[in-house]
């Protein structure tokens, strides 16, 4: 789950980060006035969950507050990566003295969390660590013990922190890595973390992102996601335990698995059709799973044929036969459908959907090769 | 014996009384695995498909000799499960739950390292010896007896490769699906190497998908390490970056991770990589040939 970056600033300042706290504005009328209150140069940042920002336009200076307006103005219905801008934050302008890249995120290949940080502040950290990763100081914290601060005091010197600031950057350190593991984060970074022209710490940008699997930890959460940000259908299937990825395709595609899901995508587009989702009705679906699966699919306008495909492990061919069965009983599907039906009980399915008029084809490769013909 | 489980396997299963735990201990039995006890916290003096239910896993060790332990309980109680398992002596355990918060599993895994026993998963549909020990929630029937080990990060894309090697008459020593999630107890680059070291297996089969480099870590350990034939398939080639397709690891985001990236190192391993699942047996059969 992502969210934005004045609330990830929120949940840093909680944590003890100094932030450079602003206010949300969703109209430049909004802009101006948090300007005009803030009584200095501002920032005005597009708060959206996409990086970039700044290559986009989607960060300007302003200098009085009718600049702020009109900064506001260019920046609100931007289109960033495919996010539309609703609101942006207008912080203060700070003086900047010397910038660093603070980042918290697991480290897949040690099975540990990793404590990333960089002198060079400010810019996109996945191009030092291609060019220069010998400039990013690593280090790992214990599983047991977590970080100590000496630790952090290394990186803080490895990094060429004055000896008089070294304790200030320990602390941060620490408090990121703590609201990492507190609020069961995926990534907790702030870039840049800045030493002011008057010699003080502070988190200039925040950025947060949460384990999905974690939230029944955090029921605050939830009043975090900004459904703007949200595909409302890819919402709707999360709530019913499926994975939903809107697509440009014409092809749907409904499958249990993500690995067999993403392989038959690849199928449709061997066979030169182009999928409208990645769909995975997750292990264990129900027929009213199934039928919800189904419905989630046929509200795409662009759909033009549907393939089913379910390889039989937990999800029992019979129950998903019973749940296509079901969904047509409810609702109308103008287009054609091929299901592939394999493994656990895929006879007794083919024979259910042989008594509601459909046929199962017997191999992945000849679904997609059917399916991309029926979208012709 | 082939890999990981087998003759010797004697199972222990964790959430035995729950929905998945009885039908897939019933699925278990029915395979011919040697399912030797289960525990429920309160279940004790219960029976599952005639499998005896105790109350913790270190009873049900102490009263039935079981060395492998299959977890079925719900993600908020399953790192306790790993840790009960470990802690009472299990030696290998395989977590089927998904959806277990990233936090809770890098100290299990450490501990389960620590203690010397292995993890297969979380979020995996377990490992078969085919003939001897079905220890997971695969489809058994689509299963043979055979020469070739094949290894997952995947669920249903795996028994979709295992049925086309037995439709093609190339059975399996061994089939073992590691599990999509970021911390897994079990990488690719472990289950190539037992693979390499199986006098039962002639060559070996690599299902990955996008997202995290386990796949390039697997290629370079192919590379130094392997001298058996392997043969390659890889999910996501048309997924597009940025979206978290199902599995927590599959992602592409910054140019690593993605498909093509992935294929490029496993065929500069010597590894054939197949562009669908279905075209897996003829380059296994292949790669055979040319060994």
């Amino acid at each position: 789950m992502d969210i934005h970056e004045y609330q990830a600033a929120e949940i840093l300042a909680r944590h003890g980060i100094p932030v450079n706290a602003g206010t949300v504005a969703t109209t430049p009328a909004e802009a101006e006035a948090a300007a005009r209150a803030a009584g200095t140069l501002v920032a005005i940042k597009a708060q959206v969950h996409s990086g970039g920002r700044g290559k986009a336009g989607g960060i300007k200076l302003a200098r009085t507050p009718e600049e702020a307006r009109a900064a506001a103005e260019s920046i609100i219905g931007l289109d960033i990566r495919g996010h539309v801008v609703s609101k942006v934050l207008v912080v203060p302008g700070v003086g900047i003295d010397q910038e660093f890249y603070l980042g918290v995120v697991l480290d897949r290949n040690a099975r540990q969390i990793l404590i990333m940080a960089s002198a060079e502040g400010g810019v996109e950290i996945e191009e030092v660590a291609q060019t220069n990763p010998e400039k990013i100081i690593r280090i790992h914290a214990d599983p047991d013990r977590g970080v100590q601060p000496f630790q952090l005091r290394q990186m803080a010197f490895d990094l060429g922190i004055p000896a008089g600031k070294v304790a200030g950057f320990a602390a941060i350190a620490g408090s990121l890595f703590r609201a990492f593991l507190d609020e069961d984060a995926t990534l907790a970074e702030i870039n840049p973390l800045i030493i002011t022209k008057e010699g003080d710490w502070l988190a200039l940008d925040s950025k947060m992102s949460f384990d999905d699997n974690a939230l029944f930890r955090h029921g605050d959460f939830e009043a975090l996601r900004d459904m703007a940000e949200e595909n409302a259908t890819e919402l709707e299937a999360r709530q019913s335990g499926i994975s939903f990825v809107k697509l440009d395709g014409n092809i749907g595609c409904i499958v249990n698995g993500a690995g067999l899901a993403m392989a038959t995508m690849d199928a449709v587009k061997m066979h030169g059709g182009d999928p409208a989702n990645f769909l995975d009705v997750g292990g264990g679906a129900s027929a009213d799973q199934v039928a919800k699966a189904f419905g989630l699919v046929t509200a795409d306008p662009n759909v033009r044929a549907i393939l089913i495909n379910i390889f039989g492990g937990i999800t029992r061919g019979d129950v998903v036969a019973q749940g296509i069965r079901e969904a047509l009983a409810r609702v109308a599907v103008s287009v054609p459908i091929v299901v592939r039906l394999s493994g656990t009980n895929a006879e007794e399915g083919r024979a259910l959907l042989a008594e509601a008029g459909l046929t199962a084809v017997d191999t992945m490769d000849a679904a997609a090769a059917q399916v991309v013909a029926s979208a012709a | 014996m082939s890999i990981l489980v087998g003759n010797d396997t004697r199972l222990l299963v964790q959430g035995i009384t729950g929905r998945e735990g009885t039908f897939h201990t019933t699925q278990m039995v029915e395979y011919g695995t040697n399912v030797v006890s289960g525990v429920t916290p309160g279940g004790l003096g219960k029976e599952v498909a005639g499998v005896p239910v105790y109350n913790t896993v270190a009873d049900a060790v102490s009263e039935t000799g079981a060395n492998t332990s299959i977890i079925y309980v719900p993600a908020r109680f399953a790192p306790d499960a790993i840790y009960e398992a470990v802690d009472a002596g299990i030696h290998f355990v395989i977590c089927i739950t998904e959806g277990i918060p990233i936090n809770d599993m890098v100290p299990v895994y450490r501990y389960v390292r620590e203690r010397g026993a292995r993890l297969l998963g979380p979020n995996c549909p377990g490992a078969i010896t085919p003939g001897e020990a079905k220890v997971g929630i695969m489809p058994g029937f689509i299963h043979q007896p055979g020469r070739i080990g094949l290894v997952s990060r995947s669920g249903t894309l795996t028994y979709e490769v295992v049925d086309a090697l037995t439709r093609a008459g190339l059975g399996q020593s061994s089939a073992v699906g590691i599990g999509g999630d970021p911390v897994i107890g079990t990488s690719f680059v472990d289950v190539l190497s037992l693979f390499q070291d199986d006098p039962d297996t002639d060559a070996m089969v690599i299902i990955g998908e996008i997202g995290g480099s386990d796949e390039e870590a697997a290629a370079a350990f192919i590379r130094e390490r392997v001298t058996k034939p392997v043969v390659g398939f890889i999910a996501g080639q048309t997924a597009p970056p940025g979206k978290r397709m199902g599995h927590a690891g599959a992602i592409i985001s910054g140019g690593t991770g993605s498909a093509a990236d992935k294929i490029a190192a496993l065929e500069a391993a010597n590894v054939r990589v197949a562009r669908a699942p279905f075209e897996v047996p003829e380059l296994v059969r292949s790669a055979l040939a040319s060994a």
